[in-house]
């Protein structure tokens, strides 16, 4: 392989290095005009009285918006596949308002100040209700949340709006209570993770024109611009021919940009006022007004025999969707079907739980999606189960889990929102993960805690974890190349680089099937009118989905350089050959270079003139996990409960690493989003549903100093459904840090901590209990 | 209200509101590098140069910029390159939003700090946060430019 596995510096790296204009708010009309909210101050309330006469006479602003003034379609705003997998529960605006933060009423003025003074202006009469704040009291809570007639869902998810019920979900595979009975161990644990912000550096942007098509142009930071097409279409009740979306670079994402935000504010304004609009959210509607990971609650039990054979497992869920629905069903979904197919010997196995409503900033996607959940529950249970019976975790995982050329039967149980797709696992070197990874961070030397001083103590812990690369029979990649004079090509994808250099290695797998340099391919991305479909970034799906797409593009382009330079040549084509520079005849005595060629396809060739287009699409047959085990240390004070992680190991087994470099990125910085999740971030509220983290001082995430050392490397493996044995990378490295983390503090002292994020205080709390219980 | 205020080296006189931030003032003056990331003077991916050491833009007074010089990766292009070039090959530059700031703080630790160890280098950048290198290859790539100047 001359152009993939090899660590090519990221085609926009430099350009945006050197601060080349490319975000949405860097391309926005300098005159646009200037889109804000009004927020809701209330968790839950009724708007019984909006007066906006003072508002929208203030001179420079331009309109205002209430629920009564825009379409009242119901919709979600979750960019996923359709039918939709979530409920259609959210109108433009709405006279509910069921969240602090949520939308009250858009103001769009000629200035920030101008838009931040008719807001003022706004006179709002609320009934105020009494908000559901607890998520395990939301379930038939006398408050309900969306008592609105016209949510729905398109097919059936167990959605019950009465109940405050988003949607539920349950599976099992023989007799779980049955098996659980005749256990000889039987576990029985719940655990508790927090609501997570994404904090994305680039807030949502989003800008909208008109052209002179009168076309409604949208550009805006998303990670899934044909869904956000539909979506708008759909809120606005207009055809999505009248609708352009483009993506310029993202500032992060993460999940984040998953569903859509100020676009259609803005859409709503410049189709009013016929001109461009922008709307910026600032940091705090960031946090208290887009989305936020989904709280959960999870229950799991493990029965084994006492060798440590796990014979049952049984996971049940409870997860806090918010006040909107969006991803509620499927990341759910995920915490058991991303994390119990790792454990594919068991005798039975069960999984459900209910999605609730609650005033909540509202959950969404967030890289691990429902995976990074799961994995908690399981992995710290799974050494609370080594611990019990005395086995080494390592040992323990070693003896259960899945191995290449195995199955498991969830797979073709759960998939997105519905029935999975079957799979054999092709690829799986988890047994190598553990080896290498216990080597590097010298397990059997530290295991299980070594007494530093008097009052510091060291602990290992470990986890390990899959994810999947797409969503088979239901998510597509597209692509076409266009060969141009001179010989170079346009590679024109609707994959969504968020950052993640997603163009970079299409543009790589491109190359490798035409065995031409990376230089020669031209990429231009995420447009809705100009790039074929892509269902967008999310669900670890661009390496393997879109790269497949690529990959079968390349080799129609591939194919048809063959015939057509066959003709030119007269030759036959089974005869003909193509290098990446010359199109010859295999005896060598005919030849042209593409250079050539390609000038007289486009030039002079008279009749014998065409343009070379190739276009091509791919729909995953299945969705191979990449697997990881990451194993930590940490040094605990036991006088303060105080802790530093001092070492993160990671072994992954993603395939074939098409870029390295950039794949250990994503390692790299995955790996510290989880241990933020892990140990310093939690969005917190008060009594009143008001988030008390709103801002980055309040609302923490890991600066360089609180980095300890990571160490990644990539396990050798070869993934044969993937473009050159590729699987995903993107979301798997921030899986383990949670389960590690509470494993090594455990290890080191005693305590485990069973609600995230693991802080000081609570380490010190439980092993005060401790000594008072001895 | 008018400032003078020198842009990448060009004198410019500039008609300001009184309680403008250097950010938005900069932004309207062509240098789009200079983003906003937060409201609090948290993220750094507001900062530039002000008579050569890093501030935030965001939380800074175009006013108290008067008579001053800024400095923004627009103006100094070929040292960006420099720089830029070991963030770019230890792909640390991910989706970028942050890393004009970052590059800018660079320079900034350049010039107050002799030889920084890496516990000194990442204390220098704490400002700049990322969310999505998990930092470790920017301090590779800055170590890296670091001892290749010497």
């Amino acid at each position: 392989m001359k152009q993939v596995n090899k660590s090519i510096p990221k085609i926009d790296g430099m350009g945006l290095a050197k601060g080349k204009p490319a975000f949405t708010d860097d391309l926005t009309d300098s005159n646009a005009i200037i889109v804000k909210v009004l927020r809701s101050p209330h968790a839950f309330a009724r708007i019984k009285n909006i007066n906006v006469d003072k508002a929208v006479k203030y001179p420079g602003v331009e309109c205002v918006f209430t629920h009564k003034d825009v379409p009242r379609n119901v919709f979600t705003r979750a960019g996923q596949g359709y039918p939709e997998p979530s409920p259609k529960d959210k109108f433009i605006l709405d006279e509910y308002v069921r969240y602090v933060g949520d939308e009250v009423a858009v103001v769009a003025a000629t200035t920030d100040e101008i838009a931040d003074q008719a807001m003022k202006l706004i006179e709002v009469e609320y009934e105020v209700f009494e908000a559901v704040l607890d998520f395990e009291k939301a379930e038939n809570n006398k408050s309900v949340i969306h008592p609105e007639k016209e949510s729905y869902t398109m097919f059936p998810m167990g959605f019950d709006a009465s109940k405050n019920i988003a949607c539920t979900y349950d599976m099992h595979i023989g007799d779980v209570d049955e098996v659980l009975k005749n256990s000889e161990v039987v576990l029985d644990k719940t655990y508790y993770t927090q609501a997570q912000a994404h904090v994305a550096i680039e807030t949502h942007s989003s800008t909208a024109y008109i052209d002179h098509y009168e076309r409604l142009n949208i550009i805006t930071s998303t990670q899934t611009p044909v869904h956000l097409r539909r979506i708008i279409g759909e809120a606005l009740g207009m055809p999505i021919n009248k609708i352009r979306v483009v993506k310029p670079r993202v500032g992060g994402a993460f999940g984040g940009k998953q569903q859509i935000h100020g676009e259609l504010f803005c859409a709503l304004v410049t189709l009013k006022t016929g001109r461009p609009s922008k709307c910026i959210y600032s940091r705090k509607e960031v946090f208290e007004s887009s989305f936020s990971r989904h709280a959960m609650r999870l229950n799991i039990k493990i029965g084994a025999d006492k060798t440590g054979r796990l014979k049952a497992i049984d996971l049940r869920v409870l997860s806090d969707t918010g006040a909107y629905g969006e991803h509620a069903l499927t990341v759910f979904m995920i915490a058991g079907s991303k994390t119990l197919p790792l454990y594919n010997k068991v005798e039975a196995v069960r999984f459900g739980g209910i999605v609730v409503y609650t005033n909540h900033t509202p959950g969404g996607a967030y890289r691990g999606y429902g995976a990074i959940q799961g994995n908690f529950a399981l992995e710290s249970a799974m050494d609370e189960l080594a611990d019990k019976l005395n086995i080494d975790p390592i040992q323990l995982r070693e003896m259960n889990m899945i191995k290449e050329g195995e199955t498991s039967e969830i797979f073709k149980i759960m998939g997105e929102g519905g029935e999975g797709t079957a799979q054999i696992i092709e690829s799986c070197k988890l047994d190598y993960c553990l080896k290498r990874g216990s080597e590097m961070i010298k397990w059997n030397s530290k295991y299980l805690h070594k007494k530093i001083n008097a009052d510091k103590v060291r602990g290992i812990g470990m986890a390990i974890a899959m994810q999947g690369s797409g969503i088979p029979n239901m998510d597509m990649g597209a692509a076409s190349l266009k060969l141009n004079d001179d010989g170079f090509f346009n590679l024109l994808i609707g994959a969504t680089d968020l950052g993640t250099g997603s163009d970079t290695i299409l543009a790589q797998i491109a190359a490798e099937t035409l065995n031409v340099p990376v230089e020669d391919i031209v990429v231009y991305a995420s447009d809705s009118d100009l790039t074929p479909f892509d269902c967008g970034a999310y669900a670890s799906s661009t390496t393997f989905v879109s790269g497949n797409g690529v990959r079968k593009t390349a080799e129609k382009m591939k194919n048809l350089i063959i015939s057509e330079g066959a003709k030119h040549l007269q030759i036959n084509v089974e005869d003909t050959i193509f290098d990446g520079k010359t199109i010859k005849s295999k005896d060598g005595e005919k030849s042209i270079s593409l250079k050539e060629i390609s000038k007289g396809w486009l030039y002079h060739y008279g009749q014998g003139q065409e343009q070379l287009i190739a276009s091509d699409s791919y729909v995953g047959k299945k969705s191979p996990p990449p697997y990881m085990a990451g194993f930590v240390e940490v040094e605990v004070d036991t006088k303060t409960g105080h802790f530093d992680i001092l070492d993160y190991t990671a072994v992954v087994d993603c395939g074939t690493t098409i870029n390295p470099k950039l794949a250990l990125g994503q390692m790299e910085g995955g790996l510290l989003q989880g241990i933020g999740m892990a140990v310093y971030e939690d969005v917190k509220y008060n009594k009143y549903g008001q988030m008390l983290t709103n801002n980055l001082m309040n609302y923490k995430i890991p600066t360089r100093e609180d980095v300890p050392n990571i160490n990644v490397e990539f396990a050798d493996s070869y993934e044969p459904s993937g473009p050159y044995g590729a699987k995903s990378v993107g979301e798997i490295g921030i899986d383990t840090p949670p389960a590690a983390i509470s494993n090594a503090i455990f290890n080191a002292v005693g305590v485990r901590i069973n609600d995230l994020p693991i802080t000081p205080e609570k380490i010190l709390m439980a092993m005060k209990k401790k000594e008072q219980k001895k | 209200m008018k400032i003078n205020l020198k842009i990448n080296n060009q004198d410019k006189i500039i008609d300001i509101r009184p309680d403008e931030m250097l950010l938005e003032v900069l932004r309207k003056n062509g240098c789009l590098s200079v983003k906003h990331g937060c409201d609090t003077g948290s993220c750094g991916a507001c900062t530039v140069l002000l008579d050569g050491k890093p501030i935030l833009s965001c939380s800074y007074f175009a006013a108290k910029a008067d008579g001053h010089s800024v400095t923004t990766v627009e103006g100094v292009q070929n040292k960006v390159e420099k720089i830029s070039k070991y963030l770019v090959d230890e792909g640390s530059v991910q989706c970028g939003f942050c890393v004009p700031g970052l590059v800018l703080t660079t320079m900034g630790m350049e010039k107050e700090l002799n030889n920084p160890t890496e516990d000194e280098i990442n204390h220098y950048l704490s400002g700049n946060l990322c969310r999505c290198t998990g930092y470790v290859s920017h301090t590779r790539a800055i170590k890296k430019y670091l001892e290749d100047k010497k």
